[in-house]
């Protein structure tokens, strides 16, 4: 099985590419081949990350873990800069949520894109390398330009196949995170100045500016920006609300399910290992910016009327779990608390990385489901429905296990990321976790207060929407039930992915080791 | 053996995954499944059960277990699974044998829904969470149960929360009350188990496990006892005690008790059954068993230091107290149940709370028999007023006396007489009835609150003592009430002059309940009652004293008192006699007699003392305005228009640039600053267009700079 070793990252990675450029040189009016094309050739990356992830699992995880199927082949010799891949447990669980999601995503595009269907698909092919590439690169140069990649397919996606106020949507989205690009562009520079590498791995182990604080802080607050932009972060964060609610329904998938996590990601496998001193010293920040996250996030959607919007500020309450999850590891590492227990902070990384999964795959179906709602009355406005459950039952029980799972219900994916992520940080960062619990409650209002109360129960009016509206179509239903049943099975029996998770986050524990 | 346990919350499981994926159109096979399922996780449960019944001893040396490791965080590994110890051996009699009677009587009652399948999937998905709930091994999985129960009580208070125009057998404000009060219900117990979840999380976080033996063992409760931590306010606080009232408020959430008791009584919305099973014998009950559980946290701090055991009494006395006056002046027969439930949890938390661990659970399981059966009862009523009202209507017998009244068919003021008109029903009603007033000597109900009594008076607690024993009367006189308004005096209503007897399904159900109302209770005649102490010598006080004893309580069989006895059997008989004086003795109207009498007050208890209105203008308002607040900050005041406003100054400062850099050129002072300043400001321009293409240059330019950098 070398050669599996050898290329399976590679092939996952240029797959989509090539995918694409075969759609550029089908004809323009092959609308329905180009469909077939797209969701079929992005049905062998989904595959392979299967594969992959199981090859992992059974060979790696219980054994020497960390990082494996690298390829290291020299890229641009005068930077230094190499295309260099490899994977641990944290980056397989998120490469096989990309491969489902846009497997997803474009099962479900071909059926609803009306027009200008071969650029819709060769963008959004571009995008699944982009976002492979960032999961995968073990060089900063090269994650930079995946970054990048991932960035204009979405803006394109917004700009043309968005709802009404798409072009505004689309440049905000676009100006705000290339300012954080940028930072985190001369941060990255910074890095190489002093080390003289690109590499992640040898960054890692060089640990530059780890005597000048002021140094690594400047450092630190470079890839932050771009980084917590991304997430986003409160205050960062309203180029969000506006992207998701114009973007298309995949669009909105794909962003919220997976761009988002690119920023988290970053976290745990640029700014956590490679500047601890500094990831340590600001760790409260970014705790405190977690928890503004959740709460305020949460509240903000108690206000919405846009079903959408709010999913959207849902991402950004939710994604402040993954904050404070990591924030949390980094106060544990600071020393500053009372006792150093490097469980906690590794049952915090844990939830942080189970969240980036969680919030994929539950918030990917919010989205698919008020999207499917959108085909129907053509509006997201909340206010306008009333006693779905009645009319839509099939419709009304998935959203109830999406709706549940994202509130956090025990027995559904959500709960165990907040509950690893809560259980970390209650022994750091007690204050503050007691704060963040309030969240909790308040998801909990809105999803049942807002959505559920106003869509699905009360009166059906039968005379506005009559059958106008209907229950879930065979495609429909067959975009769903994957994720459906991802939240099931992860909430009753979460251990798989827990496992994979945990040799990750135990092992940049031990890596970045006992400080101070 | 020891995999049977996980078959008895697995297969409702597996009943509801059928009922939902493949059986929902056929009402027959999916009532059918959930029964069959429920009457295997009976029988199984009954097995095991007796075995603890019948060799107290073997078991609570090796409880019935299965352990599974479930996942691996940190650097520890979780193990999960099931155990049957003798507390859930009680739980394990009482439960699925509840569950198997009130799916039975269902079958008559959800007969004309046309939701009938949807009922039965989220009885059984019920089913699943109660069964696993008294199941767990440790804290986590009972969270993930404890939860479960919340979600389906949520759906079925929800039941009739929505409808499309053909669905006639509800009605508009049917609707509206029903989602309402599923909101609330979620929501108010959602705050009690978020605070429990701190709680669970910090046991977690300080004893390395959440399994009763491991979280709870002697060792680790030492440490909990005597490490402290600070809090404001209070001081150092022993960690025991702190996490002892956190998880103490998830039992506050889910078992209704005061400050978190109002959605209790707007769940009666839902169907009948759902409120005599979730909201009156099991899942309500839940947050006794958890503290049952959990006690030896509550129990761990010596007397004086201790004040999570204090904080429970409190709750649970002025709870006993406070429901039972709300009770009084209630119409709805649902309503009356639903405040005689949060008072008689709350009897049981105020004996939690004076040390009474057996007398506790007794009173459980004796409240469970006899609540289900005035809820079943009550049940049976609403079915025949729905169905008398039906008859006289066909008939066209017109209203006679209601005309001020709109037909209700939980309302009392409309009912009356009905015992000739429904005797299987009546009589079981009031078996239960007398059995929740305490009636002596006969009824399950005296036995359990007067083994709490008891010890309250031994123990010297005297405030919980009289606290309760005020209630106590105070529930004899509600409940003699609601007898005499609803089975006897003359039909008040068309209604009630048509209502008959229910099928047989239903009837059968109260019979068996009406037997275990009475007799359960013997079991725990304690050994020194005069007379009938040697029938079963406190069997059952000796069972869960074997339990006790292995928590570290001290359980000793109570001398025998007659004063606290006889202040019962005083105040049961006073309060019944006080409400034939009022109700029995002379025919009565629509306005309720006390009402006159107790002007202001009977308003207050007729209005719940206002809690409800209390709280949507202080909690429920400041979080729609704190909501409201945030959105404006970040969309119109703050954030958003900041974002804008960076932009714009970006745009603005590009056309300053350019103009600048235009006049140099005219100026013909041309140099490599301009040269600069001409790239930055075409480089704002392009923010104007939007021209996307041009951002990437910039970042392939970056990269070029880099190679450039690279090379030197």
């Amino acid at each position: 099985m070398a050669w599996f070793e050898q290329w399976v990252l590679t092939v996952i990675l240029f797959w989509p590419l090539l995918a694409a450029l075969v759609i550029l040189w089908l004809p323009k009016t092959a609308e329905d081949r180009i469909r077939r094309f797209a969701v079929w050739s992005s049905v062998v990356p989904l595959v392979l990350s299967v594969l992959l992830g199981w090859d992992y699992y059974t060979r790696f995880l219980n054994g020497q873990g960390g990082i494996q199927y690298e390829v290291k082949v020299t890229w641009i010799p005068q930077l230094n800069a190499a295309y260099h891949l490899g994977v641990d447990g944290l980056s397989i669980p998120l490469i096989f949520l990309t491969s489902l999601l846009t497997t997803l995503s474009l099962y479900y595009s071909a059926r609803v894109i009306r027009y200008r269907v071969k650029e819709y698909f060769f963008l959004f092919l571009i995008l699944q390398t982009g976002m492979y590439g960032v999961f995968m690169a073990l060089d900063l140069v090269l994650f930079y330009v995946f970054w990048e990649v991932g960035l204009v397919p979405m803006y394109f996606l917004i700009g043309i196949w968005g709802h009404d106020n798409r072009e505004y949507a689309a440049i905000k989205f676009f100006l705000y995170t290339l300012v954080g690009s940028v930072a985190m562009l001369l941060a990255f520079l910074a890095l190489y100045f002093a080390a003289g590498t690109f590499d992640i791995l040898e960054l890692m182990e060089k640990r530059p500016y780890e005597d000048n604080i002021w140094a690594a802080s400047l450092v630190f607050f470079g890839i932050f920006l771009g980084l917590a932009i991304k997430v986003p972060s409160w205050p960062f964060h309203t180029w969000l609300p506006d992207a998701h609610t114009e973007a298309p329904t995949a669009g909105s998938v794909i962003l919220a399910g997976i761009l988002l996590k690119l920023g988290a990601y970053g976290f745990l496998r640029i700014l956590l290992p490679i500047l601890p001193t500094a990831f340590a010293y600001w760790g409260y920040l970014i705790v405190a910016l977690g928890v503004i996250s959740i709460v305020y996030g949460a509240f903000v959607c108690m206000a919405q009327t846009n079903v959408k919007r709010l999913i959207a500020y849902s991402s950004v309450s939710h994604m402040g779990y993954v904050l404070l999850g990591v924030g949390a590891a980094g106060v544990a590492l600071s020393g500053q608390v009372s006792f150093f227990d490097r469980n906690s902070a590794a049952l915090a990384m844990d939830g942080a990385m189970l969240q980036m999964f969680n919030h994929g795959i539950i918030t990917g179906a919010l989205f698919f489901l008020a999207g499917i709602l959108y085909e129907r009355a053509h509006t997201f406005d909340l206010r306008q429905f009333g006693g779905l459950s009645s009319k839509t039952p099939y419709f009304y029980g998935l959203f109830m296990v999406a709706g549940f799972a994202a509130l956090g219900l025990p027995g559904l994916a959500g709960f165990w990321s907040e509950f690893f992520v809560f259980r970390g940080a209650f022994d750091i960062v007690r204050v503050w976790a007691a704060v963040g619990v309030i969240g909790i409650v308040v998801t909990a209002a809105y999803i049942l207060w807002r959505v559920v109360m106003n869509v699905f129960l009360g009166e059906y009016d039968e005379a506005r929407w009559g059958d106008k509206i209907w229950d879930l179509t065979g495609f429909e239903k067959a975009t769903l039930w994957p994720l459906v049943a991802l939240m099931v099975f992860i909430g009753v029996y979460p251990t798989p992915l827990v496992n994979f998770f945990n040799r990750a986050a135990v092992e940049i524990l031990n890596q970045v080791g006992y400080m101070f | 053996m020891n995999g049977v346990l996980f078959l008895i919350p697995a297969l409702p499981f597996l009943a509801f995954v059928f009922i939902v994926l493949f059986t929902h159109q056929n009402r027959r096979v999916s009532a059918g499944l959930t029964i069959g399922a429920t009457a295997i996780a009976w029988l199984l449960g009954w097995y095991i059960a007796f075995q603890a019944f019948l060799n107290p001893d073997e078991v609570m040396e090796a409880p019935f277990r299965l352990t599974l490791p479930w996942f691996a965080g940190g650097y520890t590994v979780f193990y999960t699974g099931f155990q049957v110890d003798l507390l859930t051996a009680v739980m394990l009699f009482m439960v699925p044998f509840l569950c198997f009677l009130i799916f039975v009587y269902s079958l008559g009652y959800m007969e004309k829904d046309p939701r009938f399948s949807r009922f039965f999937a989220y009885l059984a998905l019920f089913a699943t969470g109660m069964l696993g709930f008294i199941l767990a091994d440790n804290l986590l999985l009972a969270f993930v149960f404890w939860e479960l129960m919340g979600v389906c009580s949520y759906l079925l208070i929800g039941f009739w929360a929505f409808r499309r125009p053909e669905e006639t057998h509800i009605d508009t404000a049917q609707v509206q009350r029903a989602r309402a009060a599923s909101l609330k219900a979620f929501l108010t117990t959602r705050v009690g188990d978020t605070i429990m979840l701190v709680g669970i999380l910090l046991l977690y976080a300080l004893t390395g496990s959440l399994r009763w033996d491991e979280a709870l063992s002697p060792t680790s409760l030492k440490a909990l006892a005597e490490q402290s931590t600070y809090i404001p306010f209070l001081g150092e606080v022993p960690w025991a005690t702190v996490l002892a009232v956190l998880i103490f408020w998830g039992a506050i959430g889910k078992s209704a008790q005061f400050p978190l008791h109002v959605w209790l009584p707007d769940a009666m919305e839902g169907p009948t059954p759902v409120s005599a099973l979730i909201h009156a014998a099991t899942m309500v009950s839940a947050g006794v068993y958890l503290i049952l559980r959990t006690f030896p946290l509550f129990y761990v701090v010596e007397e004086g230091a201790n004040g999570a055991m204090g904080f429970v009494a409190f709750i649970g006395a002025f709870t006993a107290l406070f429901a039972a006056t709300m009770g009084v002046a209630q119409f709805d027969i649902k309503r009356v149940l639903a405040y005689s439930t949060i008072s008689q949890l709350g009897y049981m938390f105020a004996a939690l709370g004076i040390g009474a661990y057996v007398a506790a659970a007794f009173h459980l399981l004796m409240h469970a028999f006899f609540k289900a059966l005035l809820f079943l009862g009550a049940g049976s009523v609403i079915h025949a007023m729905e169905h008398g009202h039906e008859h006289a209507h066909e008939h066209g017998h017109g209203h006679r006396t209601e005309e001020s009244l709109p037909f209700n068919p939980n309302d009392m003021r409309l009912m009356g007489g009905l015992f000739r008109r429904m005797p299987r029903t009546a009589w079981t009603f009031v078996a239960g009835g007398l059995s929740l007033a305490g009636f002596p000597l006969i009824t399950a109900g005296f036995w359990s609150k007067d083994e709490i009594l008891a010890e309250a008076w031994y123990t010297g607690h005297s405030v919980v003592f009289w606290t309760l024993a005020i209630a106590a009367f105070v529930t004899a006189f509600y409940t003699g009430r609601q007898i005499f308004l609803v089975f006897f005096g003359e039909p008040r209503s068309a209604a009630a002059q048509h209502a008959t007897e229910s099928p047989t399904t239903m009837t059968l159900p109260l019979v068996i309940l009406a037997f275990f109302a009475v007799a359960a209770g013997w079991v725990g005649i304690p050994e020194a009652f005069p007379g009938l102490g040697a029938v079963v010598r406190g069997w059952f006080q000796r069972f869960l004293g074997v339990q006790a004893e292995a928590l570290g309580l001290h359980v000793e069989a109570l001398p025998f008192e007659p004063a606290p006895v006889l202040i019962s059997v005083a105040m049961a008989l006073g309060g019944l006699g006080a409400s034939w004086l009022v109700y029995g003795r002379r025919p009565i109207g629509v306005t309720d007699p006390l009402q006159g009498a107790l002007g202001g007050l009977w308003m207050a208890w007729h209005r719940k003392y206002w809690v409800d209105e209390l709280y949507q203008a202080t909690v429920v308002a400041f979080a729609r305005w704190l909501s409201q607040v945030a959105y404006r900050f970040d969309d119109a005041w703050v954030i958003d228009p900041l974002v804008d406003g960076v932009g714009r100054f970006g745009r603005w400062l590009g056309a300053r640039v350019r103009r600048f850099i235009d006049e140099q050129i005219i100026d013909r002072a041309v140099n490599g600053t301009a040269w600069l300043s001409n790239l930055v400001g075409e480089w704002f321009r392009q923010i104007q267009t939007g021209q996307v293409q041009n951002y990437l240059l910039a970042v392939l330019a970056a990269v070029t700079v880099l190679l450039v950098l690279g090379l030197f």
